[in-house]
């Protein structure tokens, strides 16, 4: 017989953690929910723009009847659960209803405090919270004049937006003199009051609320000092309590909320709480992104799983009215031990304010353009050291080194006909429309629906804005720890970190080890594993073919149309006429339909039939060709220009240079491509200054530029350091090379993980460290030992041509 | 049509796929790490792509063009992309893999 599971509370956090349990276990229970409003479950943060009018209850139903009954879940609408019998483990609900629990699962909520003070329970005095609140507003506003909203915070505002565009006259009260003093500062604060002032809102700044007045209906709130104001309807928005009462009435211990462990627990073991209900590590969250992820991990227990941990969020904020930018996250106040960079264009309207400790973002306040939030909160959360940053910071993300993305970005702005996603041709009116449709809440639920964000990843800041800014905000966005597939919880540095550490040498220990939830891997994680093992016991380790994307399995680039390109390696891409014929005997004879010159100054041989490789590679060989890797996460091409052997204008012989780096450094594996290029002097003609290592010649000696790209993204070097000789020049490229090897993540390039650990811990570790970077060049050159093996003359010599050849031919 | 061979289970890699060329186009034929054999048209029903080509995960296999994850027994696309592609009857016996490939359009 399966266990029961009783769910008491209908609303975001409960029904999440309910498809989050069925996702992992769909037959694991019989369940019962109860819920005390009339309705299935809806998307209550939506409820302002319902109020203005900006979107219906039909858009923000989540799980109507037809979810529950076809998931076999027993729905019980309108009814309030008032008792829980834990020693008989029964529930019963104020009609009388009842039913009995293995498990019981409390999401409960919060309710609106009401403020104590006399005429409070006066008909026209309302608070907001849900459907019925909304209904209630909706009629006064046909029926009466003047509402006073108490409470300038988050809800309040959005309560007297919405109430303002219906028609009324709307004043807010506020105790403080900040509107939403614990999200924006004095001059944010300042800046969000006279917008809304401009639409039309009224401000009572400090005022103390001491009676609502009125006999039959409430027809004014007075204030202490005497002052008195006309009021038809008054909307009590002065905060939220976690709703613990049931849970208090059962015996639960309870402080501000319901106290649950890190698993989502309460005292009893048997019954389980999330939501704003609940009080983790001493915090009551009261904004969805945490609720989701505390059902996630509830719904993992639930399943019986029991490897995930709920370790607390850090929120950030925005405001749901359309047309009010402004976010914050963290301390943006500060205090004595921090620092303030404060920017502020009170005509534009825009004012910006990052708190910084230890170099680290602590806090951030923002008005008007808030585009780069979602960055500064990244960068908060993963705790990054800005001080390489800090003079381009305010200015945004788009200022280190964006292609032009960053320019458009005012999502609000963008017509539904704007493309997002350039790579599959998504634009903003696609984006929106399965957000709402398909009721979206995370990045991976768009880049799922509509693939928005899945190729190239460029337009992923785009589109957290449109989530944020569909839905108001406290979306879900990433959390902090992210794993490295859904094979595991685990990060990739606490993967590569245990590889290494407990010296697992194959992909089954290492599965094995880290527990793998599906025991063969992912497409996605497969090939991260096999590049970490290969990296870090080179010696030893038997590399995965079946674990390589198909382009480092074939060595070759697979095409649209299933053909492959094969693209020789043409040192420091200097060439002579018995290299260029044996090419052109290897083309025409294999009828290659097209010969192309590569961005890399390379020849690519494009349309080879699969079968063919081997063949060509066995040519190619004999001519003294060896792969050159175009199709790999590894060294690429190595772009020289002509140096001083024939320039006039060249400092040092930079062919030659570059010949050596890649006679140096091919064959070796990275996290992903990695390309190099040498300039013989400042003009840059090999454009060194967006290579992931650059050498740029000048007359005394060599610079030495790191971290660029071109691509998607541009990005130019980092300048590391400058040093006078060529064996110098090789040292400091191994050591770079073999640094990014050991720390970059699995497809991350030199780009993002410079920006990630920061310029001054590479030079700490490649200039000013000469032993320790002589120790990293020694392990590089360990490794090319093994990795300086050319594959295509090993496929070519090979008995069996194993996968290049059909298994049969048939019919 | 009836049962033809078309080659060893052993030629076939774990985790990994073969071709068998037929006048009909391309046919795909993949092996679980339990041993388990599936054969499907070697054409994504995104694309096009060539499945034989993908990374192979329990019951799964994911196209090299652009990733759409196709299950192998129905050889539909994972939710929420949808589209299949035509998939063939094959079996194992004595260690020789079998294939009757389908003639339905």
């Amino acid at each position: 017989m399966r266990e029961k599971l009783v769910l008491i509370g209908n609303g975001m956090a409960g029904v999440r953690t309910l498809e989050e349990l069925l996702k992992l276990a769909p037959d694991a229970y019989d369940i019962t929910v109860f819920g005390s409003e009339p309705y299935g479950n809806y998307n209550r943060i939506l409820l302002s723009p319902v109020l203005a009018g900006e979107k219906t209850i039909d858009d923000i139903m989540l799980n109507d009847d037809a979810w529950y009954s076809s998931n076999g879940i027993t729905l019980h609408k309108g009814k309030k659960v008032t008792k829980i019998d834990r020693r008989k483990r029964i529930v019963t609900t104020e009609d009388g209803t009842d039913a009995s629990y293995d498990r019981l699962l409390l999401a409960t909520g919060s309710n609106p405090f009401v403020i104590p003070v006399p005429g409070n329970n006066l008909p026209g005095v309302i608070t907001f919270r849900d459907i019925y609140d909304v209904d209630r507003m909706l009629e006064a506003s046909q029926n009466y004049k003047h509402a006073v909203v108490i409470g300038g915070g988050l809800l309040g505002l959005e309560a007297a937006n919405g109430l303002k565009l219906r028609g009324m006259n709307v004043t807010v009260v506020h105790l403080m003199d900040t509107l939403m003093e614990r999200q924006l500062d004095p001059v944010a604060g300042a800046m969000l009051k006279k917008s809304l002032e401009d639409r039309g809102l009224h401000f009572l700044m400090a005022h103390s609320t001491e009676a609502i007045v009125g006999d039959e209906h409430v027809k004014g709130v007075r204030f202490k000092g005497g002052l008195e104001i006309a009021a038809d309807l008054v909307v009590m928005a002065v905060g939220i309590r976690p709703n613990t009462d049931l849970a208090k009435s059962a015996g639960l211990h309870c402080e501000r909320g319901i106290v649950v462990n890190d698993t989502m627990q309460t005292y009893d073991p048997r019954i389980y709480s999330v939501g704003e209900c609940v009080q983790h590590r001493g915090i009551a969250y009261g904004l969805v992104a945490p609720l989701f992820e505390q059902a996630k991990v509830c719904a993992n227990h639930l399943a019986q799983l029991g490897y995930s941990r709920y370790e607390g969020s850090l929120t950030s904020t925005k405001l749901k009215v359309t047309g009010i930018d402004l976010f914050s996250a963290g301390d943006f106040i500060g205090d004595d031990s921090t620092e303030d960079i404060v920017l502020k264009d009170a005509a534009r309207g825009v004012y910006k304010k990052i708190v910084l400790k230890d170099n680290k973002i602590h806090g951030a306040v923002m008005y008007g353009d808030t585009v780069d939030g979602a960055w500064y909160f990244q960068l908060m959360r993963d705790e990054i050291d800005v001080s390489d940053l800090r003079e381009n910071l305010m200015f945004g993300q788009h200022h280190l080194g964006d292609s032009g993305h960053g320019q458009t970005n005012r999502v609000a702005a963008m017509e539904d006909s704007a493309e997002v996603c350039g790579c599959n041709g998504i634009c903003k009116g696609d984006i929106v429309k399965a957000i709402i449709g398909k009721k979206l809440f995370t990045l991976e639920e768009v880049r799922a629906h509509t693939k928005a964000s899945s190729s190239c990843g460029s337009c992923t800041g785009l589109v957290e804005q449109l989530l944020a800014h569909t839905l108001g905000g406290d979306y879900s966005q990433t959390p902090k720890k992210k794993s490295m597939c859904g094979c595991t919880e685990f990060t990739h540095d606490e993967v590569r970190e245990g590889i290494r550490v407990n010296r697992l040498k194959t992909m089954q220990t290492a599965r094995d080890f880290f527990q793998w939830k599906n025991p063969d891997g992912c497409q996605s994680c497969r090939p991260a594993l096999n590049y970490y093992l290969l990296s870090t016991w080179p010696s030893e380790y038997v590399d995965d073919a079946q674990s390589r994307f198909i382009n480092e399995r074939a060595h070759a680039n697979i095409q649209k149309d299933g053909t492959y390109s094969v693209i020789p390696r043409i040192w420091g891409g200097e060439t002579n006429p018995a290299e260029l014929r044996a090419i052109a005997d290897v083309a025409e004879k294999y009828e290659v339909p097209t010969v192309k010159i590569t961005g890399g100054q390379r020849i690519d041989l494009l349309g080879v039939k699969k079968e063919d490789l081997p063949k060509m590679w066995a040519d190619l060989s004999r001519a003294g060709f060896v792969s050159g890797h175009a199709y790999g996460k590894a060294l690429r091409t190595v772009k020289t220009c002509v140096g001083k052997t024939w320039c006039r204008f060249g400092t040092q012989d930079s062919t030659t240079l570059g010949i050596k780096l890649e006679k140096l450094t091919w064959g070796s594996w990275t996290p992903h491509k990695f390309k190099m290029a040498a300039s013989g002097c400042p003009r840059n003609c090999a454009e060194a200054t967006i290579k992931d290592f650059g050498v740029v010649c000048v007359d005394s000696g060599y610079e030495l530029h790191v971290g660029g790209n071109g691509g998607v993204k541009v990005r130019a070097t980092d300048l590391l350091c400058k040093v006078e000789t060529e064996e110098e020049v090789l040292e400091y490229c191994a050591a770079f090379m073999q640094l990014y090897r050991e720390e970059g993540r699995y497809l991350e390039r030199t780009a993002p993980y410079l920006e990630r650990v920061g310029l001054s811990y590479v030079k700490q570790k490649i200039v000013e460290d000469p032993s320790g970077r002589k120790i990293l060049a020694e392990r590089f050159y360990e490794s090319q030992k093994y990795a300086q093996v050319d594959p295509w003359k090993q496929h070519a010599e090979a008995e069996d041509q194993g996968e290049f050849v059909p298994l049969s031919k048939i019919g | 049509m009836s049962w033809i061979e078309v080659g060893e289970l052993a030629e076939i890699p774990r985790l990994g796929a073969r071709v068998v060329r037929t006048a009909g186009g391309n046919i795909a034929v993949f092996r679980t790490a339990t041993d388990a054999v599936f054969a499907l048209d070697d054409k994504c029903p995104h694309k096009g792509g060539p499945l034989s080509q993908g990374i192979v995960f329990e019951n799964r296999v994911a196209c090299p063009l652009h990733n759409w994850v196709i299950d192998l027994q129905e050889g539909c696309a994972v939710g929420p992309d949808t589209g299949c592609t035509r998939k063939h009857e094959v079996k194992v016996e004595a260690g020789k893999v079998f294939l009757l490939p389908s003639t339905a359009a």
